[in-house]
């Protein structure tokens, strides 16, 4: 048998959504700044960060729905071509944070579903109708031809996210954009709603973008996880190489302060100090002044994201992080 | 042998034809945290009101510092209310968004008569100081905070009346890891330094691990058999 030496072919991942030097800003305040990353096709990317770090704000730009007053700058392209308007609620799509406002209280479930089909699709109303039963029923909605019926007040928290998933996926979308889904459930029912979102993300080979600052929900969903400080990128890469062994110090601080398993142990790390108000940046890096690594370099010039063992990390001092996040950050004090 | 802080036995707490507390009976030591754990609905917010005599139950027992309050009028608990305070999980739907920070923490002490204009502004701003906030935060109302600032003036308020049991309801659940780390052990040195007792209210199974001292387990209104034992 004739043995062939082939050259692995590089890894290449083509990108579903570009976001290139993305800027929001208010009445001149940047609340995102400079931001760039890629969506690939069918992956789960993660953005996390605190409030305020501009995570849904980089959310809501993707889908056009940036709040008023709210000035955008930079590219924002899906499969190369920069014409977002007719992917918007077809090809890309939303499931909002808090369902119950995201639904009206004074229509039935189902009504509301069927009119999104009925947006997507030329089909009867009939039709439609089927269609949004079935949606409902693929995403567990028990006896779903009777909670069609139902409004949203009549749904448990838990059923309307998962009714919320259910619309953002009858246009068969190519990107799910997720914003907090779980924020204000208990932990049974968090874990339902992503085991739902997942279900439905893989059978209909979508990516995710899914905005949280749970970064269990991160260690256990996603592929990928682009953490945000102060409205830029801090780190990007895949999800075990970050968690495992951040590079960004602010990485390791979020990762420093979450409660560990094992012995009881009262005094948790915090970081110090609380992240600066956009238009109130300090100068350089904005983590400098919580950072414990921070140097007169990282007190003057901003730095610009570069790769470090196989992630993008946006820090002067990424090789100087050391493995042990939790004493690095451990004489925190209340700030 | 003393009476434990806060006794609960046998509670039974009816909305209707609902029981959403059926029989629940647990005991918490002062300086101790005891955390209730469960599933929306199970019944531990019920509980908690139950607690605080805010809704009373239709039976069984509270027993607040060897005393029975469920028996007790309005007008005999009002002595005993500032002994027990409530923090909530919302932090600025706790506080009047009207009122600056200073204000909502001297009403207490308004309220129970211990405030003079002689040392009053002192025993707040000792009251911020306390809890990790500049003093000067008094001036502001509850939305010129951050959440956790928030969350900490609520805690500081709670402790003028001061208190003997804190009910903490998801008091972390609403903010960032980083600051619910910050608040996380606020709440453990006050307990150090006053002996407080904490029922503890979470959901967050990795905060109930690291902060209680021993966990009930609440699923439809009973306590689970799965309530890891101590």
């Amino acid at each position: 048998m004739e043995s062939e030496v082939t050259q692995a072919p590089p890894v290449r991942h083509p990108s579903l959504l570009s976001v290139r030097d993305l800027r929001v800003s208010f009445v001149g305040t940047e609340a995102v700044r400079r931001l760039s990353f890629d969506v690939r096709p069918g992956e789960v990317l993660a953005l996390v960060g605190e409030s305020g770090a501009g995570k849904s704000l980089t959310a809501r730009a993707l889908l056009g729905m940036l709040p008023r007053g709210a000035a955008m700058s930079g590219e924002i392209r899906l499969d190369g071509s920069a014409d977002l308007a007719a992917a918007r609620g077809r090809r890309i799509s939303l499931v909002p944070q808090d369902a119950l406002s995201a639904l009206s209280p004074v229509h039935p479930v189902g009504e509301q579903l069927a009119a999104a089909v009925r947006s997507l699709h030329r089909v009867s109303r009939a039709e439609a109708r089927e269609r949004a039963v079935a949606a409902l029923d693929r995403v567990g909605i028990p006896d779903a031809a009777r909670r069609a019926r139902a409004y949203p007040h009549e749904y448990s928290g838990g059923m309307r996210q998962r009714a919320v998933i259910a619309m953002a996926m009858l246009g068969e979308p190519d990107l799910v954009v997720a914003d907090e889904p779980t924020t204000a459930l208990d932990a049974e029912r968090r874990e339902q709603v992503l085991r739902v979102l997942a279900e439905q993300r893989e059978a209909a080979g979508a990516a995710l973008l899914l905005v949280t600052h749970d970064l269990d929900v991160v260690r256990d969903h996603a592929d990928r996880v682009l953490v945000m400080y102060a409205g830029r990128l801090s780190e990007l890469g895949p999800v075990g190489e970050v968690l495992n062994r951040p590079r960004a110090p602010y990485t390791a601080g979020l990762l420093a302060c979450l409660p560990q398993d094992g012995p009881r142990r009262r005094r948790l790390p915090t970081l110090p100090g609380t992240p600066p108000a956009p238009g109130a940046l300090p100068p350089g890096c904005a983590f400098a002044p919580r950072c414990p690594l921070a140097a007169d370099v990282c007190r003057t010039g901003e730095p610009e994201p570069r790769t470090v063992d196989g992630r993008l990390v946006a820090c002067h001092r990424a090789d100087e992080v050391p493995a042990d996040t939790v004493t690095l950050f451990a004489e925190g004090r209340p700030a | 042998m003393t009476a434990p802080l806060l006794d609960v036995r046998d509670l039974v707490v009816r909305y209707g034809s609902v029981t959403a507390v059926d029989g629940v009976s647990f005991a918490l030591e002062a300086g101790e945290t005891l955390a209730l754990d469960g599933p929306s609905g199970c019944g531990k917010s019920t509980t908690a009101l139950t607690v605080l005599q805010l809704r009373r139950p239709d039976a069984g027992e509270v027993r607040f510092e060897g005393r029975e309050l469920t028996t007790l009028t309005e007008r005999e608990l009002r002595p005993l209310r500032p002994r027990m305070q409530p923090v909530f999980q919302d932090p600025y739907g706790s506080l009047n968004p009207r009122h600056r920070i200073r204000d909502a923490v001297a009403e207490p002490l308004k309220v129970q008569g211990r405030w003079t204009d002689a040392d009053g502004p002192a025993r707040v701003a000792a009251l911020l100081d306390r809890v990790g906030l500049d003093p000067s935060y008094g001036d502001r109302r509850p939305h010129e905070l951050s959440g956790g600032q928030c969350q900490r003036a609520g805690i500081a308020r709670a402790l003028a009346s001061e208190p003997r049991l804190l009910v903490l309801d998801e008091p972390v659940s609403a903010l960032d890891p980083s600051v619910r780390a910050g608040v996380l052990n606020l709440l453990a040195d006050l307990q150090d330094d006053l002996g407080l007792g904490y029922l503890f209210i979470c959901h967050d199974r990795a905060v109930v691990r690291h902060f209680a001292d021993r966990v009930v387990r609440m699923r439809d209104g009973r306590i689970s058999p799965s309530s890891p034992p101590r």
